[in-house]
């Protein structure tokens, strides 16, 4: 039988770095059923035999945050052998809070004092033994960041669990409540497992939904039960949750202060405080904020001779993509004399859009690894702090800005990062509103229209942005009425943790996770669609005969271009352009940069293309006229954003039914935008003559000023949190 | 009646009581502030709101909204 070792942890207290030292790379990373909580296993390094369960990080094993639920269920369903709490030893008195719920549910336990390195430069001292004493349990010191004690608390883990030795429970409450919880565990005893009773017993107490239903106690007993609770409430005067929660802090004040010697004054700066009064300054801090974005999306996805990232796109897509990948491939395939099919299929479908995308992976590396490292040092917290102001009056967290910046340069790391975002109301509206914002990927069909149509203005790209923005905002307004999204309620009690410095280990786990990600994509869906599209596009029925079209405009995808035209003629696609369109809005899903390529293909230019595509500057504006290339422009830049956006969407949303929901309501908000525009301004400019759509287009608009100031549903009571205890 | 969100920047005050009910009021009591305890106001974020609040050796930020729930003396 393999031991089952659970670590369960505040957040922000090493857990992650402690984790990825007891397992290396031996991790299975998956979810809890049913929930977007991570949930991580793996094994002890040297001894196959031990499992780590890596729980969620929390603060108390209140019922309230599925972080808290999981946790629960977890150690009383699965019944680990031990559990090993670490403990942020410069934080001791909130995190052994944890703790003493954790030494409740009679597993042996390991507290495990972490950043002991910290304690010792503050000139602090914990007297361990003491500490272990009052606590009834085993209390080690650790620095995860630095390995030291880690192995040796693990160990001592597994030898608890073998001998399943455990403490005497402390007596952390005073004599009444001990005297209810006295009566409680007569009546519930044989119901639960031995070593839970009292857990059970004071989550009656505490009129612990979830307990009360699981034991299913018959009325009779319940009141009686009541009866004692109530006595104890009148006695000390307060409600049950609020006399456990006291007296737990009360015990664990009076035994912190005898085992923990603190050198620092009292409201004395510690380096964070001193950190914190220029980072979250009244002045300085949004400046601040500003220019560390400015500087991550410079080095990631700027144009300058530190940037990096861009400098390894350039690479991948010039020299490697562009040179080296075709080269061998061709080598190959002329070698082996395949035919020409074949020959076109590999070189033109694959390799030309998995290429594509795989470029970008330079760039989603360096902006991976600059975010973890904000994350991991403590900032975003900081961020959260700043915004969270702003952000509350679009139905925004305070964490969602970080997202929004981060898909100014991609999508896909822009949605994986909304992960960091508390309440799950909030986290959804911000993966449903990230992929608004333009992304590097479209910047070539604003560059292709601002060149061929607008005469290179610079208006039209900061438009666009403005545009994103706005959809982001006006959503955000918008779904936040919606009865499933709506809540203003959700609380906003964050702890801002020390700053540390970044642990190497979790920072280039992170970053390699979601560069792993990006490629994973690339190569399933994005190779798949690259397939479908090169046959679409090369084949097709000329003069009654299906074969390989020379002129594309015979080719399928022509054909379904066409097919499906009609549904844009609302937006003014119409003529020539309008197939053209209809493709290269479909070629998009694929990859933003698709859009232009597919305008090249269809414009029968033979060369290679540049990236915005001036080749075919004169062509186009022809085709379109300014009303109609602002209204493409607008429905390719919000409509739904590419598959590795989408998938990012389904990964973070965990259900197919909100990731339908989240690319539905782009592609309709899209819509309505875009005819909108194309209507109205039409009419306004005389391009587009009044007509039935005119009307549509007014009620539409008409909709959407109600949609955003109707009144909505309002949450009464909030009966969940989602997710406050998310770490990070 | 004072609350948190009355107290000054820089200022001291000990917890009396908690109002409220629910998540939220539970969520404040978990993060350590319970009767009797000393919170120390340490800042108000850049916009006004929310405020940084040092108590138990710690750094929490607290909505205004949720910070007026708190009674102090």
């Amino acid at each position: 039988m393999d031991i089952k070792i659970a670590l369960a942890g505040n957040p922000n207290s090493g857990k992650t770095t402690l984790f990825n030292h007891l397992t290396g790379s031996n991790q299975y990373v998956g979810n809890w059923p049913g929930v977007t909580v991570e949930k991580k296993e793996g094994r002890l390094k040297g001894h196959k035999d031990v499992v780590i369960q890596d729980l969620p990080g929390i603060y108390s094993l209140s019922p309230y945050s599925p972080e808290e639920v999981v946790t629960r269920t977890y150690l009383v369903n699965e019944h680990p052998d031990a559990i090993l709490n670490i403990v942020d030893g410069t934080n001791i008195e909130r995190n052994l809070y944890l703790t003493t719920q954790l030494i409740e549910l009679g597993h042996p336990v390991v507290v495990a004092v972490n950043m002991i390195d910290l304690v010792r430069k503050a000139g602090d001292e914990i007297d361990l033994e003491k500490l272990g004493r009052a606590l009834g349990c085993v209390v080690m010191e650790i620095s995860a960041l630095k390995g030291e004690g880690c192995a040796e608390a693990a160990a001592k883990a597994v030898e608890l669990a073998r001998n399943h030795s455990h403490g005497e429970m402390p007596h952390v409450f005073n004599g009444s409540v001990e005297h209810a919880l006295a009566h409680i565990e007569e009546s519930i005893e044989g119901k639960v497992l031995g070593n839970y009773l009292r857990w059970y017993a004071i989550k009656m107490f505490e009129r612990d939904e979830n307990v009360r239903a699981e034991l299913g106690l018959d009325a009779e007993l319940l009141e009686h039960l009541e009866k004692h609770i109530a006595d104890c409430e009148r006695e000390l005067d307060d409600d049950a949750e609020s006399i456990i929660a006291d007296q737990r802090y009360r015990y664990i004040t009076d035994i912190v202060g005898r085992a923990v010697k603190k050198k620092r004054a009292k409201h004395g700066l510690t380096l964070s405080g001193k950190i914190d009064r220029i980072v979250t300054n009244r002045i300085l801090a949004l400046p601040i904020f500003a220019g560390v974005m400015y500087l991550m999306y410079a080095i990631a996805m700027g144009s300058y001779p530190f940037s990096i990232g861009t400098m390894g796109t350039d690479w991948a897509n010039d020299v490697l993509f562009g040179q080296w990948v075709p080269t061998f491939f061709d080598g190959i395939l002329t070698t082996l004399g395949v035919s020409g099919w074949l020959y076109g299929l590999i070189m033109d479908g694959i390799l030309a859009g998995v290429g594509a995308v795989l470029g970008f992976v330079p760039q989603i590396l360096v902006l991976s690894l600059l975010l973890s490292v904000l994350e991991d040092i403590g900032y975003m917290a900081r961020v959260a702090f700043i915004m969270d102001r702003i952000l509350r009056k679009f139905g925004l967290s305070g964490k969602s800005i970080i997202p929004m910046l981060v898909a100014t340069g991609c999508g896909v790391p822009g949605i994986l990062a909304s992960r960091t975002i508390e309440t799950e109301r909030d986290r959804k509206i911000t993966v449903m509103t990230t992929g608004f914002i333009p992304c590097g990927a479209k910047m070539p069909i604003i560059g292709l229209f601002a060149g061929a149509v607008f005469d290179n203005s610079p208006l039209v790209a900061l438009s666009a942005f403005l545009i994103g923005i706005a959809a982001v905002v006006v959503s955000g307004v918008i779904l936040k009425k919606f009865k499933a999204l709506a809540g203003d309620a959700a609380p906003f009690v964050m702890e801002l943790p020390a700053y540390h410095l970044p642990s190497v280990r979790n920072v280039a786990r992170t970053t390699l996770e979601r560069g792993w990600d990006f490629v994973k994509r690339a190569t399933t869906i994005v190779l798949l669609s690259s397939i479908v599209l090169w046959f679409l596009q090369s084949y097709g029925f000329q003069n009654g005969v299906f074969g390989v079209v020379e002129d594309n405009n015979y080719s399928l995808l022509a054909t379904m271009g066409k097919m499906i035209a009609w549904i844009f003629y609302p937006l003014g696609w119409m003529g020539d352009m309008a197939w053209k369109a209809a493709v290269a809005t479909v070629t998009g899903l694929i990859a933003k940069e698709e859009v232009v390529m597919t305008f090249g293909t269809l414009y029968n230019y033979a060369g290679e293309l540049s990236e915005t595509g001036d080749e075919i500057w004169g062509l186009v504006a022809r085709d379109f006229g300014p009303l109609r290339a602002y209204s493409f422009m607008i429905f390719n830049l919000l409509c739904a954003p590419c598959f590795a956006a989408m998938g990012a969407i389904r990964r973070e949303m965990n259900s197919g039914k909100w990731t339908a929901f989240a690319i539905g309501y782009m592609c309709v908000f899209a819509y309505a935008i875009a005819m909108v525009v194309y209507q109205i301004g039409g009419l306004i400019s005389g391009t587009a003559p009044f007509s039935v759509w005119t009307v549509v287009a007014i009620v539409v608009l008409a909709a959407l000023v109600w949609l955003v100031f109707r009144k909505g549903y309002k949450a009464g009571k909030v009966n969940r949190l989602d997710g406050v205890g998310a770490g990070k | 009646m004072k609350t948190l969100k009355d107290v000054p920047v820089g200022k001291c005050a000990v917890v009396v009581k908690l109002n409220g009910e629910g998540p939220v009021r539970r969520r404040i009591m978990d993060m350590g502030i319970t009767k009797g305890v000393e919170i120390y106001v340490r800042k108000v974020a850049p916009l006004g709101d929310p405020m940084e609040l040092d108590l138990r050796g710690y750094a929490l930020s607290l909505r205004k909204a949720d910070a007026e729930m708190i009674e102090v003396e």
